[in-house]
C-alpha cells in the first residue's frame, strides 16, 4: 500500500506488526487514552539501594522477551545502555527489546548483542555510527522503530510502547531513588528523557556514580517512581556527555546560508517581542541563532523562549535578555548545566511537554520559528534525516517533525550539494518529516518557499531574497553534481519510521 | 571599464569546494588564485583544477579572474597561461607587474586568441602592482597593453619594501592610492584597492575600503567571503547619490528639450561631465541591483 506522501509500505511487517499508513501530519489529533501502571507499593525498607545490576536484574524478574529503556542525556558518554546490556548478557537472558531515546556511536556494543540474540529490537529517535550501519545490514532480527522525541512519549504514555524496566542514568541520586542531572562526576544537565519511562514503565532502576545522603536536592525524577537504585563506579565519560564542541560555523557557505535564514524570519514578521525560537546546535544553526541575535538587537525585541538542546550560546541570548525564558530538553555542553543550576528562567521540559502531538497542548505548539537540518530535501518538501544518500542509518528525527509540525515556520538550512551529492532531489531516499509542514528551505545558492506557503512567499519576494524554485535549485545542484544513481535496497524493511502520531510514514530496506 | 567591479573576491586554486562555491557570495569579480595561496609543490595540480572548475562549471555573470605566477624569473607564470587561456577565462591577473611582464602577456595571449579562434583581445589583464618601482612607473604600465582592464594596489610587498607598517588609519598608502586612482581614471581603466588583512575586523574594512574610495579607487580585493558584502556597499552608489543622479538625468532630458547646455539643478552647474557621471551612478546602481 501507499500512504498519503505516496510511499510504498507493507501492510504487515514481521516483527513489528500492522501498518497504519500516515495519513497526513494533523489527521489523527483526536483523543487516546493514557495507560494506567500498575503500581506495588514497598514499605518494607527505607533503602532501596541494591548492591549490584546483576542484583537488580533478579529482583525486578527480567526475562526473555521483555523491553528495557534507556534515556541518551549522556551522549556519546554514556556507559549505562553498554552495562546494563552486558548484565542481561552474562544472565542469559535473550531476546530484549531496546527503547532507547537514542543511539551513539560510544553503544557500539550493542551490535554484537544484535547478532547473537540478546537483543532483537530496537527502538530510538537518533541512531549513529555502529549500531546505525549493523541495522542497515540486516544484523538486528526485527526492525528498528524510529521515533520522534514527542511520539515517543505519546507511544509510552499511550502503552504503544510498553517498557518493562526502565534504566535511568542518574548522575546524582539518594537512596530513596530521587535524581537529578545537575550535579556529580557525570552531571549532563536535565533528565527530560526519561520522564515518560519513569512514569509509565513497569520497574525504574536508577544507575548512579553520585549516591547522596536522602534527600537529593533539588529533584528532578522523584522518588515514587523509582523502584531501585544502583551504584555503580562511573555512569559516562564526561568528555562524551557535554563535548562543548558546538561554535558558530567559519565556513562562508554556512554563514551565508545562516545570514539568508535569518532575512526569512525578518521577512516573516515574526520576530516581534514575544518572538519564540528553536535551532539545533550545529554550526551552521547557531549561526542562524546569531545573525537573528543582531536583528533582535537592532529592533529592540524580547523573545518569549528559546526551546530544544541548549548550548552556551542560548545560554548567553537568555542572560543578555534576548529571551526571558530558555525551554531545555537537553544540555549540550557545561554552561547550559551550570545555567540551569543557577538560572529559574532556565527550564526543564519533558519529551511530552515538548512534542507530543497527543496532551494537551506541546511547547512545539507555540514555537514560531524552528531552524531543521536536511540530509535529502525532494520536490514536496520532504525531509529525509534518517538515512544518508547512500540509504545507510545514520540518524532520525528526534524532534525534527513535532518542531516542523508546530512551528508557525519551519526553516530547512542546508548546503545544496554536500560530498557531492545534491541535496535537493526528485524523492527523498527514506522520509522522516512531511513536506506540508517544512515552510522554507535555505540554501547557499538560493532560497525555495513550499507552495504551500503562499503568504511567506510573498513576503520573502517582497524582501528582495533570491527565491527560485524547489525544481531551479534541483537543477542548480544537478548541474554540478549529476543525477545519482538510486540506491539498490534489498527487500527486508530493517526500520519503521513512525510519525509522531505512530503511523507510518516510511520504511528503510536493508543494503 | 566595467560598470561595477566593486569587490574582486581572491580563492585559493588548490580547494576544490571553494571554487565550485565562489560566486555564491555576491562578488562582482572571482580571482582563482595560482600565486601566493598555492605551495610550489601543488602548482602543478592547481592549475589543472582551475582549468577543469573553469572549463566544467557555469560561472555566467560573475566576472572570472585567474592570478597566474610571476611570468619573470618564475617558470610556473607562463605554464599557467598555456594551460588555462584556451578555456577563456575573463582575464588574467598578473602579480608584481611591469611592463615588460604584461607585453610578456599579452603576446602569448595574442598567439592563444589566434590559435584558438578567440576574439582578440577578449582574455583581459589586471595588473597587480606592489613596488615602489611600479607605482611609480603606473603611467607606463598602463600603456602597456590594450588588454589592461584594472590595475590593482598590492600594499603588503609595498609597504614591507618601503620598510613601513599597514596601518587601520592607512595614511601610509594615500599616495600609492591616489596615484594609482589618477592614473586608471585617465587610462580609463579600474582602479582596485589593496585586500584588508583582517578579515574578523567588519569595521576596519568599512572604513578601508571609503578611504578607499574617497580617493577615486573604484572596487577592492576581498580576501575572505565575509568581506565581499562590506565591500559591494561601499562602492555601490549610497542611496543620496542614486536620488541625485535620477534627478540630474531627469534634469538634462528636460534641459536638452529646452536647447540649454549648462544649467543650474538646486543651486549647482550642470555640465556635461556632471550628467555623465550622474549617469554612471544609475547605471551601477541598477547592476548592483539597487531600485533606481
Amino acid at each position: 500500500m501507499r500512504n498519503a506522501l505516496g510511499r510504498e509500505l507493507p501492510e504487515y511487517i514481521a516483527g513489528y506488526g500492522e501498518v497504519r499508513p500516515f495519513a497526513g501530519a494533523f489527521a489523527h489529533a483526536g483523543e487516546i487514552n493514557r495507560k494506567a501502571v500498575k503500581v506495588k507499593g514497598d514499605w518494607s525498607s527505607p533503602n532501596k539501594v541494591l548492591d549490584s545490576l546483576g542484583g537488580a536484574l533478579e529482583k525486578c524478574g527480567l526475562k526473555d522477551g521483555m523491553t528495557v529503556s534507556f534515556h541518551h542525556h549522556l551522549r556519546n558518554g554514556d556507559y549505562v545502555l553498554n552495562m546494563v546490556l552486558e548484565e542481561i548478557a552474562r544472565h542469559g537472558i535473550k531476546d530484549i527489546k531496546v527503547a532507547a531515546s537514542s543511539i551513539f556511536p560510544i553503544h557500539q556494543p550493542l551490535v554484537k548483542h544484535m547478532g547473537n540474540g540478546v537483543v532483537t529490537g530496537l527502538y530510538a529517535g537518533y541512531i549513529s555510527g555502529a549500531v546505525g550501519e549493523a541495522v542497515s545490514r540486516g544484523v538486528l532480527k526485527n526492525p528498528v522503530v524510529m521515533q520522534t522525541h514527542g511520539g515517543r512519549a505519546r507511544a509510552i504514555e499511550a502503552g504503544e510502547l510498553h517498557i518493562d524496566v526502565a534504566f535511568i542514568a542518574a548522575p546524582t541520586c539518594d537512596e530513596y531513588g530521587n535524581m537529578n542531572g545537575l550535579e556529580g562526576p557525570s552531571a549532563c544537565g536535565v533528565l527530560t528523557y526519561p520522564a515518560a519511562d519513569a512514569y509509565y514503565a513497569d520497574t525504574v532502576i536508577a544507575v548512579t556514580d553520585n549516591l547522596v545522603p536522602y534527600p537529593a536536592c533539588p529533584i528532578e525524577i522523584t522518588q515514587e517512581y523509582v523502584d531501585y537504585v544502583v551504584p555503580v563506579e562511573l555512569i559516562g565519560d564526561s568528555a562524551g556527555i557535554v563535548s562543548g564542541t558546538t561554535r558558530i560555523t567559519n565556513d562562508p557557505a554556512g554563514l551565508k546560508i545562516a545570514e539568508s535564514a535569518a532575512q526569512v524570519i525578518e521577512a516573516s514578521g515574526l520576530l516581534k517581542d514575544g518572538f519564540s525560537f528553536q535551532t539545533g546546535a550545529g554550526g551552521t544553526s547557531l549561526a542562524v541563532a546569531a545573525y537573528v541575535k543582531e536583528m533582535m538587537k537592532e529592533k529592540k525585541i524580547q523573545g518569549s523562549f528559546a526551546a530544544g538542546g541548549i548550548t552556551e550560546y542560548m545560554v548567553e541570548m537568555l542572560e543578555e535578555g534576548y529571551f526571558r525564558t530558555l525551554f531545555d530538553g537537553q544540555c549540550f555542553d557545561l554552561k547550559a548545566v551550570e545555567s540551569l543550576r543557577r538560572n529559574k528562567n532556565h527550564q526543564r521540559m519533558s519529551m511530552s511537554m515538548y512534542g507530543n502531538p497527543s496532551n494537551k497542548g506541546a511547547v512545539v505548539n507555540k514555537l514560531d520559528v524552528m531552524i531543521l537540518g536536511a540530509t535529502e530535501v525532494d520536490l514536496d518538501f520532504n525531509v529525509n534525516v534518517t538515512t544518508n544518500s547512500n540509504g545507510l542509518l545514520m540518524g532520525g528525527s528526534g524532534g525534527h517533525s513535532d518542531t516542523a509540525a508546530g512551528a508557525k515556520l519551519a526553516v530547512v538550512v542546508t548546503k545544496l550539494i554536500r560530498k557531492r551529492f545534491p541535496i535537493v532531489v526528485d524523492s527523498a531516499t527514506t522520509v522522516t518529516t512531511p513536506g506540508e509542514t517544512v515552510d522554507v528551505l535555505v540554501t547557499e545558492r538560493g532560497i525555495a518557499v513550499n507552495p504551500l506557503r503562499q503568504d511567506v512567499l510573498e513576503k520573502v519576494k517582497k524582501a528582495g531574497l533570491p527565491v527560485k524554485t524547489i525544481e531551479e535549485l534541483k537543477e542548480t545542484a544537478e548541474k554540478l553534481t549529476g543525477v545519482p544513481e538510486k540506491v539498490d535496497f534489498k527487500d527486508k524493511v530493517v526500520a519503521v519510521i513512525e510519525y509522531r502520531d505512530g503511523t507510518v510514514i516510511d520504511v528503510v530496506r536493508q543494503l | 571599464m566595467s560598470d561595477l567591479r566593486r569587490s574582486m573576491l581572491f580563492v585559493p586554486g588548490f580547494r576544490p569546494g571553494m571554487l565550485q562555491n565562489s560566486t555564491i557570495y555576491g562578488a562582482d569579480s572571482i580571482i582563482f588564485d595560482l600565486e601566493d595561496s598555492v605551495a610550489v609543490s601543488e602548482k602543478d595540480a592547481a592549475r589543472v583544477l582551475v582549468r577543469n572548475v573553469l572549463q566544467e562549471l557555469d560561472f555566467s555573470g560573475t566576472e572570472m579572474v585567474v592570478r597566474i605566477n610571476p611570468i619573470i624569473d618564475s617558470p610556473f607564470g607562463k605554464e599557467d597561461v598555456a594551460e588555462i587561456a584556451g578555456v577563456r577565462p575573463d582575464a588574467f591577473m598578473l602579480p608584481k607587474a611591469d611592463e615588460e611582464g604584461i607585453r610578456i602577456l599579452a603576446g602569448m595571449l595574442d598567439e592563444i586568441e589566434q590559435k584558438e579562434g578567440f576574439e582578440q583581445e577578449s582574455i583581459k589583464i589586471f595588473a597587480l602592482v606592489e613596488s615602489t618601482s611600479a607605482v611609480l612607473n603606473l603611467s607606463s604600465i598602463v600603456k602597456a597593453s590594450t588588454r589592461l582592464a584594472g590595475i590593482m594596489l598590492g600594499a603588503e610587498d609595498l609597504t614591507a619594501e618601503l620598510g613601513i607598517k599597514r596601518t587601520l588609519q592607512g595614511n601610509e598608502l594615500l599616495y600609492a592610492r591616489s596615484h594609482l586612482a589618477m592614473v586608471c581614471k585617465s587610462a580609463g581603466i579600474d582602479a582596485i584597492d589593496t585586500p584588508f588583512g583582517d578579515v574578523g575586523d567588519q569595521e576596519g574594512l568599512e572604513y578601508d575600503a571609503t578611504q578607499a574610495r574617497s580617493l577615486g579607487l573604484t572596487g577592492k580585493a576581498a580576501i575572505h567571503p565575509r568581506q565581499v558584502g562590506t565591500i559591494n556597499r561601499t562602492f555601490s552608489p549610497s542611496p543620496e547619490e542614486v536620488i541625485y543622479a535620477g534627478k540630474v538625468v531627469a534634469a538634462v532630458k528636460e534641459a536638452e528639450k529646452a536647447g540649454n547646455g549648462v544649467f543650474a539643478l538646486d543651486g549647482k552647474m550642470v555640465d556635461a561631465p556632471v550628467a555623465a557621471r550622474a549617469e554612471k551612478v544609475l547605471r551601477q546602481a541598477k547592476l548592483a541591483g539597487i531600485e533606481v
